[in-house]
């Protein structure tokens, strides 16, 4: 597609997201001078061994952490837009998150009814990501194998919303059997968190989440051709089925990969792809992918470092400032320009 | 002989079309034998939900057919895969376009997806092609608005520019004339017979404009419950093959007006 000249965009946000990312590192509990946190991060006098322990421990992680979730839901929220043609469908549609919480609803809530071998003593750092991942992809599966099944599009919007009831029923259940610190340590968990990621863990994260976004590229042109509807877009030449099933495999599985470690973080899914068509006012996805992931990292950013409450001790759940700061933003948003699209 | 081969590109042989459910199969119409040449303006005209849609989704591979085979430049449309078809064939649908930021540029680019790399990348001859087809049907002063903001007319020449990127030697259209008043229906039509008779393609249309295809269309199809009709107009007329599309009460075929007029009110 011919393409006006979006660099200046692309150069401002950029911009905008390297001195967050500082700016994010900056905000915290201690307060640690600019200087010393670029010299611990370029090298150089460190006034205090334990802001070197602070920064590269902890706050880096979290900030490399709130980059890769903003943009990676974000991104998941652009592909169920276009392929469901719904302005409504987020990565949560498919009921993958909800897939991901009943993994760690059975692991923390299940340990108190079935006893014994789940003990919550025991829950080690990487025991809920796994859990988180295998319920994500059970979830996934079942709704790639229905998918296979019906023709119409709109069904699998319903089916993933139906998972994603079954799973918070079956969460319920399993909640109203538990007891109340079980119950605590799962709401905990679900206000989401981004920073409990060791460099390990965040090497592995890092990873999937490559291999997802790299993904997005090789299905831009079948997504630009579903702008027009499934029957153009195999008038095209493009292999409706093929292309649904990986697009749905790249959602799920950085969905299932980012619930996994951060928790189901709502709102930014289903609004940043918004926010960017309307920044940008185009629905090429040559220019919508990238504009996406970083509004998205910038989004979460800006979330995160509220969420320190900046020089005080308290981090707010970051689920609920997404949906603070996000909801009255694509509220404002939608009265002023009156139109969502997909 | 060779020659007069060569210039069918589409071909039906023993067709039978319709919906193939579970335990019963509804036959919509069978024994659809045609031979369309290169370069012909063809309608198919029927009565509301006697199979004109079927027909023209079977037709582009949409749906299969119940029996038979259809052949685009002599290749059997079940064995091209999607994007050899993608090269034969374009389309037009009544069906509304997702709500979306495209320009009419983009629009008429994303018709140039049979030709463009995995990236999607536009290279000099498909830039080419979308100015063409931009041309022909006149619509340079619309190139930067967004398609959703075109009236009903202006969007079906969009379509139908976007199908012309696609650089096929058969277009299919159903109803391009649904939602317009006759100005413009007129204007389609003549946009359609001119392209036509410029471009070589074939263009195949479903419509209820009866009589406009009766002046305009090299070759008509007539579907009925019982009768199936190809032919020039002028033999179809001759043939009284007319009197079968619609129950004679209300409408009949008048030969010398060679169109239909209204029975009693």
């Amino acid at each position: 597609m011919k393409q006006k000249n979006y660099s200046k965009h692309f150069s401002l946000l950029s911009v905008i997201l390297i001195v967050l990312f500082f700016l994010n590192i900056r905000f915290g509990s201690v307060s640690i001078p600019y200087k010393d946190i670029f010299n611990i991060l370029f090298g150089g006098d460190i006034s205090k061994d334990s802001w070197e322990t602070i920064i590269i421990n902890f706050r880096v992680p979290k900030a490399i952490t709130a980059i890769l979730v903003g943009s990676g839901l974000s991104v998941c929220g652009l592909l169920m837009q276009t392929l469901f043609r719904n302005p409504l469908a987020g990565p949560f549609v498919l009921g993958i998150s909800s897939g991901a919480s009943l993994g760690v609803a059975i692991l923390i809530l299940g340990s108190s009814i079935f006893g014994g071998v789940l003990l919550t003593s025991t829950l080690s750092n990487l025991s809920l990501p796994i859990a988180a991942s295998f319920g994500a992809f059970l979830v996934l599966s079942s709704v790639i194998f229905a998918a296979n099944k019906v023709r119409n599009t709109m069904s699998i919007l319903i089916i993933g919303l139906m998972f994603g009831s079954l799973t918070s029923a079956v969460i319920s259940v399993l909640a109203y059997f538990s007891e109340a610190a079980q119950i605590q340590q799962y709401l905990f968990w679900s206000f989401g968190s981004l920073g409990n990621l060791s460099w390990n863990e965040l090497i592995v994260f890092t990873c999937i989440y490559s291999v997802g976004i790299i993904g997005t590229i090789f299905v831009i042109k079948p997504l630009n051709s579903l702008l027009l509807g499934e029957n153009y877009a195999k008038s095209l030449g493009i292999n409706i089925k093929k292309s649904r099933n990986i697009i749905l495999l790249i959602t799920s599985l950085l969905t299932g990969v980012i619930t996994a470690f951060s928790g189901p973080i709502a709102f930014v899914g289903l609004a940043v792809p918004h926010i960017t068509k309307i920044i940008f006012s185009s629905s090429n996805h040559k220019i919508l992918l990238p504009a996406t992931a970083i509004i998205g990292a910038i989004i979460l950013l800006i979330c995160d470092s509220i969420a320190q409450l900046p020089t005080s001790e308290y981090t707010l759940p970051i689920n609920a400032i997404t949906s603070l700061f996000g909801a009255p933003v694509v509220i404002w948003l939608l009265i002023r320009k009156k139109k969502l699209y997909v | 002989m060779k020659n007069s081969k060569k210039n069918i590109v589409l071909k039906t042989e023993k067709l039978s079309i319709g919906y193939q459910q579970k335990k019963r199969t509804k036959i919509v119409t069978s024994e659809i034998n045609l031979e369309i040449k290169k370069g012909k303006l063809v309608a198919i005209l029927g009565k509301n939900g006697i199979g004109k849609s079927t027909l023209l989704r079977t037709l582009s591979k949409v749906q299969k057919p119940l029996s038979g085979k259809i052949f685009i430049n002599q290749k059997n449309i079940q064995e091209l895969s999607e994007k050899e078809l993608s090269t034969e064939l374009s389309l037009v649908l009544t069906e509304r376009l997702p709500e979306s930021q495209l320009t009419v540029y983009e629009l008429i680019a994303l018709g140039r997806q049979p030709y463009t790399n995995w990236i999607d990348k536009l290279c000099a001859t498909d830039v080419e092609k979308i100015e063409i087809a931009i041309e022909q049907t006149e619509i340079k002063h619309l190139k930067n608005s967004r398609f959703h903001e075109l009236s009903d007319g202006q969007l079906q020449r969009v379509l139908i520019a976007r199908a012309l990127a696609q650089d096929t030697e058969i277009i299919i259209l159903d109803e391009p004339t649904a939602h317009l008043d006759i100005h413009h229906t007129i204007k389609i039509f003549s946009l359609l017979k001119e392209l036509v008779s410029k471009t070589q393609k074939t263009i195949i249309i479903s419509s209820h404009e009866v009589n406009l295809a009766i002046q305009l269309a090299d070759e008509m199809m007539l579907l009925s419950s019982d009768t199936f009709h190809f032919g020039p107009p002028t033999e179809l007329i001759k043939a009284n093959a007319f009197t079968t599309l619609f129950p004679k009460e209300l409408v009949s075929f008048n030969k010398t007006l060679e169109q239909f007029v209204i029975t009693k009110i």
